[in-house]
Formats: C-alpha cells, sequence, structure tokens
C-alpha cells in the first residue's frame, strides 16, 4: 500500500484551496538501470476529488507529471467543515484515497 | 462421421471465440478510461485528433504560470488557469517531451478552473495551457520555460 497523501484545505472566501502531495515513484519508463534495462513505468494515471463526496474534477496524468506529485486547485462553495476527498490510481491498478477537513 | 465431428469443433471454437471477444470488448473499456491515445501523441495535431476537438487558438483568456528558467527539469512548478466560464478540459503540455501531455483536467462546475502541478521536462521547450471548452473550440496559451538540467532520461 503506499504512502498516505498530505493534503491541507484552506477556506478563502467563497472557495476553499486545497494543496496535496501524493507519494508516488512517478517512474517514466524512459530510465534505464545500471544494467542497462529500461525501468518500466509507473505512474498515476487517474485522480478524482470529491467535496462532501461529490466528485468535483476527475484529472488523467502522464508518466511527465513529477515524482511525488503536488496538486493544487479550488473547489467553489466550500467552507470550514467541509471534507475534501482526493483518490489516485496508478497504471498497476493501485488506488489510495485520503480525506481532509476544509479548516 | 469423422469428417463431422471436426466441424462441429471448428464451430464451437468459432463460437467460443467470438463470445471470448465479446465478454472482452466491455470489459477493456471499462478499464481504459485513461485516454492512451492523447498521451501518446507527440504533437499538437496528434493530441487534437485523439481528443477529437479542433485545432487549437491562441486566446489571452487562458494562462500558463510557471518559472522562466528551471534549474531542475524534474520538477519544475506549471499551472494552468483560465477565466473564461465552460471549460470542459484543461491540459498542460509540454513541446519537447517525448510525449507531450502531461495532465489534463476534467472541470466540472464545483471547481475553479485554475490547476498548479509539477512536471518533469526533458529539456527548454515550450509549455502550453490548453483549454477546451463546452462548443468545443480550444483555446491555448504558451511559455517557454528554459531547463538547466533535463528530467526525463538518466
Amino acid at each position: 500500500m503506499a504512502d498516505p497523501m498530505r493534503i491541507r484545505a484552506q477556506a478563502a472566501g467563497d472557495k476553499a484551496t486545497v494543496r496535496v502531495l501524493m507519494a508516488h515513484e512517478m517512474e517514466t519508463g524512459q530510465r534505464k538501470d545500471s544494467a542497462g534495462k529500461t525501468i518500466p513505468a509507473w505512474f498515476i494515471q487517474d485522480v478524482v476529488a470529491s467535496h462532501n463526496g461529490k466528485p468535483v474534477f476527475s484529472a488523467q496524468w502522464g508518466p511527465a507529471v513529477s515524482k511525488n506529485p503536488f496538486l493544487q486547485f479550488s473547489v467553489r462553495g466550500a467552507k470550514a467543515g467541509d471534507k475534501i476527498s482526493v483518490t489516485w490510481t496508478d497504471n498497476k491498478g493501485d488506488k489510495r484515497t485520503d480525506e481532509a477537513t476544509v479548516s | 462421421m469423422t469428417q463431422t465431428r471436426r466441424e462441429m469443433l471448428q464451430r464451437s471454437a468459432a463460437v467460443a471465440g467470438m463470445l471470448a471477444s465479446l465478454g472482452l470488448l466491455p470489459q477493456l473499456a471499462h478499464a481504459n478510461t485513461w485516454n492512451k491515445a492523447a498521451f501518446d501523441a507527440k504533437n499538437m495535431a496528434d493530441l487534437m485528433k485523439a481528443l477529437g476537438t479542433s485545432a487549437p487558438a491562441e486566446s489571452k483568456d487562458v494562462t500558463i504560470t510557471g518559472p522562466d528558467i528551471a534549474e531542475n527539469g524534474a520538477v519544475v512548478p506549471v499551472g494552468c488557469s483560465t477565466t473564461l466560464a465552460g471549460a470542459k478540459k484543461l491540459m498542460i503540455l509540454v513541446e519537447k517531451n517525448p510525449n507531450m501531455l502531461c495532465a489534463l483536467f476534467d472541470v466540472t462546475e464545483g471547481v475553479d478552473p485554475n490547476f498548479s502541478t509539477r512536471v518533469k521536462m526533458g529539456q527548454s521547450s515550450d509549455v502550453y495551457a490548453v483549454a477546451v471548452m463546452a462548443d468545443n473550440k480550444v483555446l491555448f496559451a504558451k511559455k517557454e520555460i528554459k531547463v538547466t538540467l533535463g528530467g526525463c532520461g538518466g
């Protein structure tokens, strides 16, 4: 199981800024190891974020997103106490969901 | 007698194959929400074909943010946003990467069309923010980011 994400959600006016730091290798499939063999690609493909259980956006990522990806977005109408959850799925089918409360 | 038996076996094999392909296809379509064609695209024309949208036009309503010079190509902070309402998709593209498309965001009403993330860049290149509008119009903004140390190969 992958390491937990770090999610911080802060309300500002009528929206909340959410910053997510995921723990993932994000291997591109372009690099070679010391023996000259290509390291297979391993990266997050899908990201879904929900506000109080309702999906607000989904994202598709390629291997060009950096290692331990950072993502920032703003959720409209979110206020203190609301729940923001983020789920990612990688190309090996591994999944992780984490939740944070808007402060 | 042998012939009919052979025919029958052949037919049943064909039927089984058909059933397998029929049963498999919906499964594949379900597992494959990730748009492989788009992520394999090497240039803007291929990408637009993969997404089924028209040719993009430059617009000042779409913004790309990022540094002028990135020291480390493995971690380049970029953001894409648009001031227009009704954007369906936002994308971040790096022109000279092995595959152009870095990230694609499907936007809904519940979220601002403004995303920031960090991407890898193999070399100095133009970086695009592309917005697909509800009426299938495609708008983009670009910015050149110089990279002192590439972040793709190794």
